[in-house]
């Protein structure tokens, strides 16, 4: 049995949204412990999505 | 609660903050044109069939499909079948230079000739083809021959355009400096901030004091570059340049040219020979650090032309709905989805902006790297 392409994609789409719900959950939890920090987390987590959400992307063009 | 102290500004902010919604302007240019606002609200009245919505799905796929491609005349909009908008030059090398107005082409409806070669545009694609104009067709798309294609399209007009916006807006920034003694004026305070922004909290954090002005002009460049495009692709001017894979490829080409021209020794060092693991392990990673040498360019291009890409495809997707709902409720449904939306991509628009700025920082950041860890351990 062949699996199409698109599922593989899916997959793809569901791990980069755990994994940006993730940073984005973890930078809350930072930012409430340490507000001061707010800048210097903020800049971190969107670099962190931001490689995340290239590998989501390259998932959809392959498809 | 006060919301502005100068209302005058504040209803004009509104209005400028509406106007992505009525941010599509393509319409195709064969078959039947798409219907207005006006003629969808006349349909109202009339019985709904299958057979209509599925055309009309397909003429909304057309427009979108239309829409994020560049195009060879700045067409605003089609209304009645008349194209409203101008043509713009038409520049071919085809063993020899032709040069001509896109007007001669009527929006890929009649064959242009030039020096007795003719062409076609189908699709945005300019084919060589007979006085009769006939494509020979495989698999849906002509083999025709392609002459290589240097026009001034919109997408390089608009490029041209936040060149010029990009050069007036900052020289008279830098000159504000002098006539204002030290102090910005004018426009330039708006942007005196941002400039700042980048020097302290991307420059200087990701690239270190000593190296960070050589980078400066490239960050600044990029940033605005990206942010103005981003931006004018959300007027209704109907751009899509940011959403083009060619400029993102070029964009990412030229990081990947300073972030390696510009690298020292140790930043190869890394690469080739990966100090502080065992040497079997530094064979295994020798080819996976170089693979990543490409692919982190790669993804700077992929993620901002996606970014742009999507965003405009659900906007007018979304704007679609009207002509698929055909009543007042679904109507104003995609009004409010579609302002969401918008509000959404002016911080996109930004986000991507600052995004591919900050990852080329971090690059250039580890590329002119000095090495610490030999000297902590002495």
């Amino acid at each position: 049995m062949e699996i199409p392409k698109i599922v593989g994609a899916g997959l793809v789409v569901i791990g980069a949204g755990i994994g940006i719900g993730r940073i984005g959950g973890s930078a809350m939890d930072a930012i409430a412990r340490q507000p001061e920090a707010t800048g210097k987390i903020q800049t971190a987590m969107l670099i962190a999505a931001a490689l995340i959400e290239g590998i989501g992307f390259a998932a959809l063009f392959a498809v | 609660m006060v919301i502005s102290n100068k209302p005058l500004q504040f209803i004009i902010a509104i209005l400028i903050a509406c106007l992505p919604v009525f941010g599509f302007s393509n319409t195709p240019s064969e078959g039947k044109p798409v219907q207005t606002e006006t003629t969808a609200v006349a349909h109202e009245a009339a019985p709904e069939s299958g057979e209509e919505t599925s055309e009309i799905k397909e003429q909304i796929k057309e427009v979108i499909g239309h829409h994020v491609l560049d195009g060879h005349d700045f067409s605003l909009f089609e209304y009645e079948g008349q194209h409203i908008g101008f043509s713009l030059p038409i520049i071919l090398w085809d063993n020899g230079v032709h040069f001509f107005s896109s007007s001669k082409f009527h929006h890929g409806e009649s064959v242009a000739e030039s020096n007795g070669n003719f062409y076609k545009l189908y699709h945005e694609t300019i084919y060589k083809t007979d006085a009769a104009g006939t494509l020979t067709e495989e698999h849906g798309h002509p083999t025709n021959a392609k002459p290589i294609d240097l026009s001034i399209t919109k997408g390089v007009l608009t490029i041209m355009v936040v060149a010029l916006l990009m050069f007036l807006l900052f020289t008279s920034l830098a000159k504000s400096y002098v006539k204002n003694g030290g102090i910005s004026a004018g426009v330039g305070r708006f942007f005196e901030p941002i400039v700042l922004y980048i020097r302290d909290e991307i420059a200087i954090p990701n690239i270190g004091e000593k190296h960070y002005k050589k980078y400066m002009s490239y960050l600044l460049t990029i940033f605005f570059f990206v942010w103005f495009l981003n931006i004018f692709g959300l007027t209704p001017l109907g751009i899509n340049v940011t959403g083009n894979i060619a400029i993102t490829f070029g964009l990412a080409v030229i990081t990947f040219l300073i972030t390696n021209l510009t690298a020292n020794k140790n930043y190869w060092g890394h690469i080739f020979w990966m100090p502080g693991v065992p040497t079997p392990m530094k064979i295994i990673l020798a080819p996976i650090e170089l693979l990543g040498v490409f692919i982190k360019p790669f993804a700077l291009m992929i993620r901002l032309y996606a970014n742009i890409f999507a965003g405009h495809v659900v906007l007018m997707s979304l704007i679609g709905l009207i002509f698929i709902f055909k009543s007042w409720l679904g109507s104003s449904l995609s009004f409010m989805l579609s302002f969401a939306i918008s509000i959404i991509e002016i911080l996109v628009a930004l986000l991507q902006a600052y995004i591919f700025t900050m990852l080329s920082a971090l690059y250039f950041g580890s590329a002119v790297e000095e090495h610490h860890h030999e000297e902590a351990h002495h």
